[in-house]
C-alpha cells in the first residue's frame, strides 16, 4: 500500500466530488457543442431530414383542417423520433471513430457524468432542431403550435427520448451493425414516451380538458425519471468491455 | 508499480490471456512484444481500466482492479494507435477539454507547457483533423502526460508513422521516460524495443513467454528468442 501515497501530479485533491462531477458534465457538453458548431454535421442532417419528413407528410396527406389537428401531433413526433435517432447515432459515432470514447473513459470521473454530458448535448441539438421545425410545421399545417402546454410536452418527451437514446446509442456503438441496431433497440423501448407525447400533444392542440391530458403528462414525467435513474446506474457497465 | 498474477481474459469461449504474470518496477520502461492476436492490446486495455479481467489479480500503484479503477485512472496515461482526440477541436481545445476532465490545476499554463514539449505550440489553434498522423500522435502523447501520470501505457504508438515521424516520436518517448515515469509499450518493432526499453517481454499464446533485460541481449539474440517463443 506504500505506493498509494504516490504523488498525483497536477490533479486537484478529490475533496469536491460534486464540483468535479459537474465540471466533467460541463466539459463534455462544451466539447460537443464546440465540435458541432464547427462541423455542423449532426444538426444539418437532423434538420434536413426533419424538414423533408414534414414536407412529405404535408403533400402526401391532403387533409381538411379538423383531420390535420388530429394527425399533426403524430406527424410531429414521428419527425422528432426519426431525426433524433439520426442525431443519437452520429453523436456516439463521433466518440467511437477516433477512439475518443476510450479517451473519455480514461478520465478519473464517475462514468455517469459522461452519460449526462452526452445526454445534455444531445438534448441541446434536438432542442435546436425542434425550434426550427416547429415554426415550419406551423406554417405548412396551418396550426398554432406555440401553446405553452405543447412546449412542455415537447420538452418532457424529448428528455425521455434522449435519456433512453443516449444509453442505447452507447450500447449500439460497440456493435458492427450500429447504424441499424440503434433504431431496433430504441423504438420498442420508447413506445410509452412517444405514445404519451402524441396523446398529450393532441390534447393541447385540440384543447381537451386538463383532466384528460394529465395522465399522459404524468406518464411522461415518470418515464423520464425512471430512465434517467436506470441510465445513471447502468451506463458504466454498458460502456465497459 | 504493476503487479499482475494469473490474469485470464476470454472473449466468449476463446481465451486470450491464460494466467498471465507480469511485474514492473517504478521508473522501468518495458517493451511488450508479440505476434498479432497474442493479447497485447487486450492486456493493455485491462491495465488501462478499459476492460475487466475474468480472473486474476491486477494491482497498479497499490490499487486493485477493477474495484479501484478510478484511483488507477488518476495515475495513468494512455496512447493507443488511435489518437483519442477530437478532429473538430483545435490542439489547444483538445488539451483543455481533457485537462478539465482530469480537474487539473493551472490548466492554461500546463497546456502551453505540454504543447511545447510535443513541438505543437505554433500549431495550437489548428484543427486536429488537419494534422498529419505524426502530429496527431505527438498531440496524443501530450494528452497522455497532461496530468503528469506515474504510469504510461503505449499501445503500438508508431503504427502508421513514417520514419521521420517515428524518430521524432522516439525522441518524445525518451524525454518522457527519462522523467522517471513507468512505461509499458507494445510494439512489433524489435529494434525499437531494444533501443528504448529497459526490459523486453514477449507475449505469446496468452502468457509472458520470455523476459529479458536490454543489457543482457543484443538485437540478433532478441530476434532468435522472439522466433523461438512465438513459433506456432
Amino acid at each position: 500500500m506504500s505506493e498509494q501515497a504516490g504523488e498525483l501530479g497536477r490533479l486537484h485533491p478529490r475533496n469536491a466530488p460534486v464540483r468535479d462531477y459537474l465540471r466533467a458534465i460541463g466539459a463534455v457538453v462544451w466539447k460537443d457543442v464546440v465540435a458541432e458548431f464547427r462541423s455542423r454535421e449532426l444538426i444539418s442532417a437532423m434538420l434536413v431530414f426533419s424538414l423533408l419528413v414534414i414536407l412529405i407528410f404535408n403533400f402526401a396527406l391532403e387533409l381538411d383542417i379538423r383531420t390535420r389537428e388530429t394527425v399533426a401531433s403524430g406527424v410531429l413526433w414521428v419527425t422528432f423520433a426519426f431525426a433524433g435517432t439520426l442525431g443519437l447515432n452520429r453523436s456516439m459515432s463521433i466518440e467511437k471513430d477516433r477512439g475518443c470514447l476510450d479517451g473519455l473513459l480514461l478520465a478519473p470521473v464517475d462514468r455517469s457524468a459522461l452519460y449526462f454530458g452526452k445526454a445534455i448535448g444531445n438534448l441541446v441539438f434536438m432542442g435546436l432542431v425542434e425550434a426550427i421545425v416547429l415554426p415550419t410545421f406551423s406554417i405548412l399545417y396551418n396550426l398554432n403550435l406555440f401553446n405553452p402546454g405543447l412546449l412542455v410536452v415537447i420538452l418532457l418527451g424529448s428528455i425521455g427520448y434522449i435519456a433512453v437514446g443516449t444509453l442505447l446509442s452507447a450500447m449500439a456503438v460497440q456493435a458492427r451493425t450500429r447504424d441499424v441496431l440503434l433504431p431496433i433497440l430504441l423504438f420498442p423501448v420508447t413506445i410509452p414516451v412517444l405514445l404519451a407525447a402524441v396523446k398529450a400533444s393532441t390534447g393541447f392542440l385540440q384543447a381537451f380538458d386538463m383532466v384528460d391530458i394529465k395522465p399522459w403528462l404524468n406518464l411522461l414525467i415518470v418515464y423520464d425519471i425512471v430512465f434517467i435513474a436506470v441510465a445513471f446506474m447502468v451506463f458504466e457497465y454498458v460502456v465497459e468491455e | 508499480m504493476i503487479d499482475v498474477k494469473g490474469l485470464v481474459k476470454t472473449f466468449g469461449p476463446k481465451p486470450v490471456l491464460r494466467g498471465l504474470d507480469f511485474q514492473v518496477s517504478r521508473g522501468e520502461f518495458v517493451a511488450l512484444l508479440g505476434p498479432n492476436g497474442a493479447g497485447k492490446t487486450t492486456f493493455l486495455r485491462i491495465l488501462a481500466t478499459l476492460a475487466r479481467p475474468r480472473l486474476g489479480l491486477v494491482r497498479i500503484a497499490g490499487f486493485q482492479l477493477p474495484g479501484e479503477a478510478a484511483a488507477v485512472r488518476r495515475r495513468l496515461g494512455v496512447v493507443s494507435h488511435q489518437p483519442l482526440l477530437y478532429g473538430d477541436l483545435t490542439a489547444e481545445e483538445n488539451l483543455h477539454f481533457f485537462g478539465r476532465m482530469y480537474g487539473l490545476a493551472g490548466l492554461p499554463a500546463r497546456v502551453k507547457e505540454v504543447l511545447e514539449l510535443v513541438g505543437l505550440y505554433p500549431r495550437r489553434r489548428d484543427l486536429v483533423r488537419q494534422f498529419s498522423r505524426g502530429m496527431q500522435q505527438r498531440l496524443a502523447i501530450g494528452r497522455s502526460v497532461l496530468h503528469e501520470p506515474q504510469l504510461l501505457l503505449f499501445d503500438e504508438p508508431h503504427t502508421g508513422l513514417d520514419q521521420e515521424a517515428s524518430a521524432m516520436l522516439d525522441g518524445v518517448l525518451r524525454e518522457i521516460a527519462s522523467g522517471g515515469r513507468t512505461v509499458v509499450m507494445t510494439t512489433h518493432d524489435l529494434t525499437r524495443a531494444a533501443d528504448l526499453a529497459d526490459r523486453i517481454d514477449i507475449l505469446s499464446k496468452g502468457v509472458i513467454a520470455a523476459s529479458i533485460r536490454r543489457e543482457e541481449t543484443d538485437l540478433s539474440t532478441l530476434q532468435a528468442l522472439y522466433r523461438e517463443v512465438t513459433l506456432v
